[in-house]
């Protein structure tokens, strides 16, 4: 408990931080995998192709090969670099979202996809049959029946996000899973700091698996 | 061919894609120049930054580091394999004893991310070099997620498999041991390997602790000022590398999954529950 109480001002910004990264490359990766998604179920087979390559090299890479390649080696391309943001950690920052962004979009673009491929043609079919425009048969047959689908696998998704974010940690960005590293400067007992940081993600994952379980238990019924 | 969103396209719509094509190309040519450009102008195609590959000693050492990351996969993968198998089994008793614990275990370490692990074993337990603390790592993990994907296959099959083995009077171990399992891990096989490509990728993770992979060689490389510090050029062989094992594992399941379709034995299950558990593997 001392471990927790006397170092406070690591645990509080620390978990701040690693909430924002989650919070930000969350609704980003949403945003950049349903545009992937489009591609990947677009009838133009060139967007289909970029969709399943970006996929495809984005899902066999490893995550922290990805944060080394922004952290590391993407400042020599002098696109985006440390002077633009005027500071190193404010770069870092950014490189970890940028790692997050690419690599969990193509685990929603999957999602979004499978999603879409559980509604029937038929229902489709009807839909167009009844003289239901594109837009109208989206909103109101297709995307409903997909969400059930979506929902759950995606939760498992944020899940997942919200534990990689640790990895920023390895690249000098100072969130969760970096306060253990300050600990041991400070001399302080890193185990037991690193039980404090298990619990917190602990008391964070469990619930949201839970009504994970819960959302797909109550929805798997229905088709 | 019509799509669940679209309809077989007419004349006109026809015309339409292919200018959606066409604006695609564009789109894309504009990006893979604009990388070039950049790749260019601040020399990454120089020869002195790929000049790296040429060296025995250089290639000695990738080749080292690439046996490395194999290492901790192949150990990883074995004791997550028995971790899962051991952890379903209790999830799947009838003693409550053993159920409650077993699922309190596999709950905790699918909530922990893999970093804090791996920092608690290597920075507060120390068992000794960083590969011990990357495999302890990957097989809590990894064996949590497993176990749930056992569980989700035993679960799978039909009620007639188990009622039947117990009237043929084997006992309860038997039954797990002997007609539940093997079945459940055919029908979860490609599930199974999906976890393995996840637990490959996260073996990179040892990056952190300094233990000697392919990031770790990677980064060494990169900045070597010999070579003028290739650190693009050596992420992407890097990458490459790590795509291609990847994929050859990937392969493996899709052939695998064939297989056990044309094969008999293999029941055919209507749907697959693990597919939920295991298709957001990140």
């Amino acid at each position: 408990m001392d471990v927790l109480l006397d170092n406070l001002d690591l645990y509080g910004p620390g978990f701040l931080s690693t909430i924002w990264l989650f919070l930000i490359s969350a609704a980003a990766s949403l945003v950049l995998g349903v545009v992937l998604a489009m591609l990947r179920v677009a009838p133009v087979p060139v967007m289909r192709s970029i969709g399943s390559s970006y996929v495809t090299l984005l899902r066999n890479t490893p995550l922290t090969l990805v944060f080394f390649f922004f952290a590391f080696a993407f400042p020599l391309l002098e696109i985006v670099t440390p002077a633009t943001f005027g500071s190193a950690s404010g770069y870092y920052f950014f490189a970890a979202l940028c790692a997050l962004i690419l690599y969990t979009s193509a685990f929603v673009c999957e999602v979004v996809r499978s999603g879409i491929n559980t509604v029937p043609v038929g229902q489709a079919e009807a839909s167009r049959a009844l003289g239901l425009t594109f837009g109208q048969m989206l909103a109101s047959v297709v995307l409903p029946q997909a969400t059930r689908a979506v929902v759950p696998p995606m939760m498992s998704t944020m899940i997942a996000l919200l534990k990689n974010s640790t990895i920023a940690a390895g690249f000098s960005v100072f969130q969760a899973g970096s306060i253990s590293l300050y600990l041991s400067e400070r001399g302080e007992n890193q185990m037991i700091g690193l039980l404090w940081v298990a619990l917190f993600f602990i008391l964070l994952v469990i619930p949201m698996s839970l009504l994970q379980r819960s959302l797909e238990k109550r929805w798997s019924i229905a088709r | 061919m019509s799509s669940v969103l679209f309809d077989v396209p007419g004349p006109r719509a026809r015309l339409r894609h292919r200018l959606y094509a066409l604006l695609t190309i564009v789109v894309l040519v504009g990006a893979i120049g604009f990388v070039v450009y950049r790749f260019t102008v601040t020399g990454q195609f120089e020869p002195v930054k790929w000049s790296w590959l040429e060296y025995k000693q250089i290639q000695l050492s990738m080749v080292d580091a690439l046996l490395n990351t194999l290492k901790a996969f192949a150990a990883g993968a074995v004791l997550a394999m028995a971790f899962g198998a051991i952890f379903a089994a209790g999830q799947l008793s009838d003693h409550k004893i053993i159920r409650v614990p077993s699922m309190v275990v596999v709950e905790l370490f699918r909530a922990v991310p893999l970093v804090v692990m791996i920092f608690f074993f290597h920075y507060g337990v120390s068992p000794g070099p960083p590969f011990y603390s990357v495999v302890l790592g990957l097989t809590l993990y990894n064996g949590s997620v497993l176990a749930e994907v056992f569980r989700a296959g035993v679960r799978s099959l039909p009620r007639g498999q188990s009622e039947a083995a117990y009237a043929v009077g084997m006992r309860k171990t038997q039954v797990m041991s002997n007609v539940l399992l093997p079945q459940a891990v055919r029908a979860m096989l490609p599930a199974i390997i999906s976890q393995l490509v996840v637990l490959l990728k996260d073996s990179a993770l040892g990056f952190l602790i300094t233990y000697d992979e392919l990031l770790e060689f990677a980064r060494d490389i990169g900045s070597s000022f010999q070579f003028d510090r290739p650190l693009v050029p050596v992420t992407i062989v890097v990458g490459a590398m790590y795509i291609a094992m990847c994929l050859l594992l990937t392969w493996l399941a899709t052939y695998l999954e064939k297989r056990s379709r044309r094969n008999k034995k293999v029941l055919k299950l209507e749907k697959k529950p693990a597919e939920d558990v295991v298709a957001a593997a990140v």
